[in-house]
């Protein structure tokens, strides 16, 4: 028999899963937000959906180029970016702010700390944050759902500082009928998802699961209207703290790997949302809590270490 | 409920190709070649020379080390040379070739005994000289297994056979069921235990059946089913599930009060207190894509695994990787002339060995490497350290603990083979755990 096999270390299978297929998992749940996105606020928003996504990728092609390394725009994971970023966005957000903001996520906060894996805080979100201050009026600027051009206050804003406007329905709010950014508006959209991501087992429901909740006692405590039941409703439906707590705050690279380290995070983003909403000037603050905690997260996993099997106890003593 | 510990995967098993057939007898096979070290220890004398006549069952080598077992012949016949050979690990280790004269002539030592008649001390002693080891694959003489320092509660036979592709101790509890229980029962014996256990996992109904309806069950052998999970018969594992305790860190299963003999060996035990005949032949799968028919065979120890191969009809197109053992911890071979050993659980032949050679990409940090891992450590950051060759950290994150598995490479989506990072800095870790030890003046 003939010989010279391929020889390697062990395990000789591997999984079938890549970088890629996750990726791929993300922007398929990811699309049914971008969907009733496109429904509630029209053709332009879909078209803001797709300058991110293409600008995103151009400028990670862009700076693979440059940077002569080798062409990563295949792993999709700047196209996740770009379409995190979209749904992030005022829906009528002029094109170009959208443009540069796809490339200050992928060039400044990815690409200059060394590519995939290497970011130390979302690049969605610190873009997000970026325009916020850098183009606060376009930024802050939304609109009803469904009806053309008619300037609206988020429920957040209504609720925060008595913004003018109507307050939606809850019913309206977690289908999606409200002023908001292009992807937080459907909750429905935002928990099939989710479901998605679990079933397929990308993420775990630790951080959505303990974020949501530790912001929900937090206000239902000691927000501004405490032990009210509606306004704690409000609260978590609205201000892309769903949509925050699903696709930002479980994003690999700028949270904690292990179990407690996860739990820590979450509650840390609830604990910080809830602070930032209750006594800041902001009338949500979900981008804010999240980037924060990615600064800590390798501090909190250093601190979280799991102890090994034969150091957990349970041996007998005789 | 079936038992289990925190952590594994299933891992696609393929059992399916071999776990129906029935073990087969190989014909005759001209050479045998039997390595002198076929297990954990230190390597044998050949007692006999070449131009001997031997017979099968009779020890043609030994050593005086405690940790250690005999090699005995599997056929009859003329030793024609003692020579360095490699063995399935690679590795060159001298063996003895002997010319198989087909009569197979059975040696006068081999003498059935009773079990139930002989002293704890005589069945400990015959298990060593029967040259019984760890027929999983770690190859640990089983006498020394069954001499722990402290009193155990616990035997554990190891049937969870959780590697995928190999049915060799699935047939063994389907074909030697009774054996199988009277090895456990001789354990028992010599560990002065009541009652004994049995692993299985829960993708064999049919052995667990045939186990609890065997004559020689009893009240005190209690079969435990498993859940299907990649490596729930490793031993710590195991262990954990069974008994819900764990093998402190750095310390033996007898440390947590248990003994984990494995079903082959288990198997082994029986035959050769009952009939007297030492462990000459073992149960192998020949499976994997890669092969016409996948079948498991009742292998004479010594033959080349190409002839074994041949038996399954041989290859259906060249495979790209050629595996002694699992798919998972076993030993990718670059070719078939190495002999079958006590160890050898398998021949797995691929037909393509994805993700080999492919280019890695980079850490995202998803983390599944540190869900899965069944000891609780963090494959990545173990990886980091031994990037950058810092023993510190590697001991910080627990290096020695790893029990290379497997499961960290084979769940990681940026194809790191995390696992061959942890074995490069492991060694370093325990030798500067050694050097500090021995500072400390101990």
């Amino acid at each position: 028999m003939a010989g010279n096999y391929k020889v390697s270390s062990s395990p000789h299978v591997h999984t079938d899963a890549t970088v890629q297929s996750i990726m791929r998992d993300v922007i398929i749940a990811l699309i049914p937000s971008a969907v009733v996105g496109g429904l509630m606020f029209g053709w332009y928003a879909s078209v803001v959906i797709g300058a991110a996504i293409v600008s995103a990728v151009l400028a990670e092609w862009i700076f693979n180029l440059l940077a002569k390394k080798p062409n990563t725009v295949g792993d999709l994971s700047a196209a996740v970016t770009g379409l995190l970023l979209a749904l992030n966005m005022p829906p009528q957000i002029p094109i170009w702010m959208v443009c540069v903001g796809s490339a200050f996520a992928i060039i400044i906060v990815k690409q200059l700390f060394g590519g995939l894996g290497k970011n130390f805080v979302n690049p969605a979100l610190a873009a997000r944050c970026f325009m916020l201050i850098a183009w606060t009026g376009a930024m802050t600027t939304f609109r009803e759902p469904l009806v053309d051009a008619v300037a609206s206050a988020t429920p957040l804003a209504i609720m925060k500082d008595g913004a003018q406007g109507t307050l939606p329905s809850l019913l309206q709010c977690f289908a999606g009928f409200k002023a908001g950014t292009i992807g937080e508006v459907s909750g429905i959209a935002i928990l099939a998802g989710f479901a998605y991501l679990l079933i397929r087992r990308v993420i775990k429901p630790t951080i959505p699961v303990v974020y949501v909740a530790s912001f929900a006692v937090l206000t239902f405590f000691f927000g501004k209207e405490a032990m009210n039941v509606e306004y704690l409703a409000y609260q978590v439906l609205t201000g892309g703290l769903l949509l925050g707590a699903v696709f930002m705050a479980t994003d690999y690279t700028t949270t904690p790997t292990t179990p407690k380290g996860m739990v820590i995070f979450a509650i840390g983003c609830g604990v910080l949302t809830f602070l930032i909403r209750r006594f800041g000037g902001y009338p949500e603050g979900v981008s804010f809590s999240i980037l924060l905690m990615n600064v800590a997260a390798p501090l909190i996993e250093n601190y979280t270490v799991p102890k090994s099997f034969g150091n957990r106890g349970g041996a007998v003593k005789r | 409920m079936a038992s289990t510990f925190k952590g594994g995967h299933h891992v696609p098993d393929h059992k399916d190709l071999t776990n129906s057939r029935a073990t087969k007898p190989l014909p005759d096979c001209d050479i045998h070649i039997y390595p002198l070290r076929q297990h954990i220890g230190v390597p044998l004398t050949p007692l006999v020379a070449v131009g001997d006549t031997v017979c099968v069952g009779q020890k043609i080598a030994d050593a005086d080390a405690y940790v250690c077992a005999p090699v005995h012949s599997s056929v009859s016949g003329a030793v024609i040379k003692i020579e360095p050979y490699y063995d399935a690990s690679g590795s060159m280790t001298d063996a003895i070739f002997v010319e198989n004269d087909k009569k197979y002539t059975v040696a006068d030592t081999v003498k059935p005994r009773d079990y139930k008649k002989m002293l704890d001390k005589d069945l400990l002693d015959a298990v060593r000289e029967a040259g019984i080891v760890g027929m999983g694959g770690a190859g640990f003489p089983t006498h020394v297994k069954l001499s722990p320092k402290t009193k155990v509660d616990y035997a554990i036979i190891n049937c969870a056979e959780c590697e995928p592709y190999i049915t060799a101790d699935h047939r063994y509890m389907l074909e030697n069921t009774d054996e199988m229980i009277i090895g456990l029962k001789i354990v028992m014996r010599i560990l002065n235990l009541r009652d004994g256990y049995i692993g299985v996992e829960l993708n064999k109904p049919d052995a667990i059946a045939a186990l609890k309806a065997s004559p020689e069950c009893n009240e005190h052998i209690h079969i435990v089913p498993l859940k299907v999970k990649y490596p729930q018969g490793a031993e710590k594992q195991l262990i954990k599930a069974v008994t819900g305790r764990r093998v402190p860190a750095g310390k033996l299963p007898a440390d947590a009060g248990a003994v984990v003999v494995n079903g082959a060996t288990a198997v082994t035990i029986a035959k050769a207190i009952t009939t007297g005949m030492p462990l000459i032949e073992r149960n192998v799968t020949v499976s994997g894509d890669a092969i016409k028919e996948p079948s498991n065979f009742r292998v004479r120890t010594g033959v080349p695994a190409s002839f074994v191969i041949e038996q399954a009809g041989g290859f259906i197109e060249e495979p790209e990787k050629v595996i002694s053992g699992g798919p998972m911890m076993g030993i990718a071979e670059y070719n078939t002339d190495y002999p079958i050993v006590k160890t050898t659980s398998s021949i797995l032949a691929l037909l393509h060995a994805p993700k080999t050679y492919d280019p890695v990409t980079p850490c995202i940090k998803c983390g599944r490497c540190v869900d899965h891992c069944p000891m609780q450590l963090m494959p990545y950051r173990l990886r980091q350290a031994a990037r950058k060759g810092d023993v510190d950290m590697a001991a910080k994150y627990y290096a020695t603990e790893c029990i290379e598995c497997g499961l960290c490479s084979y769940i990681c989506p940026a194809n790191k083979n995390l696992l061959q990072y942890i074995r490069m800095i492991k060694p370093e870790v325990l030798k500067k755990q050694r050097e500090e030890a021995q500072k400390n003046g101990r």
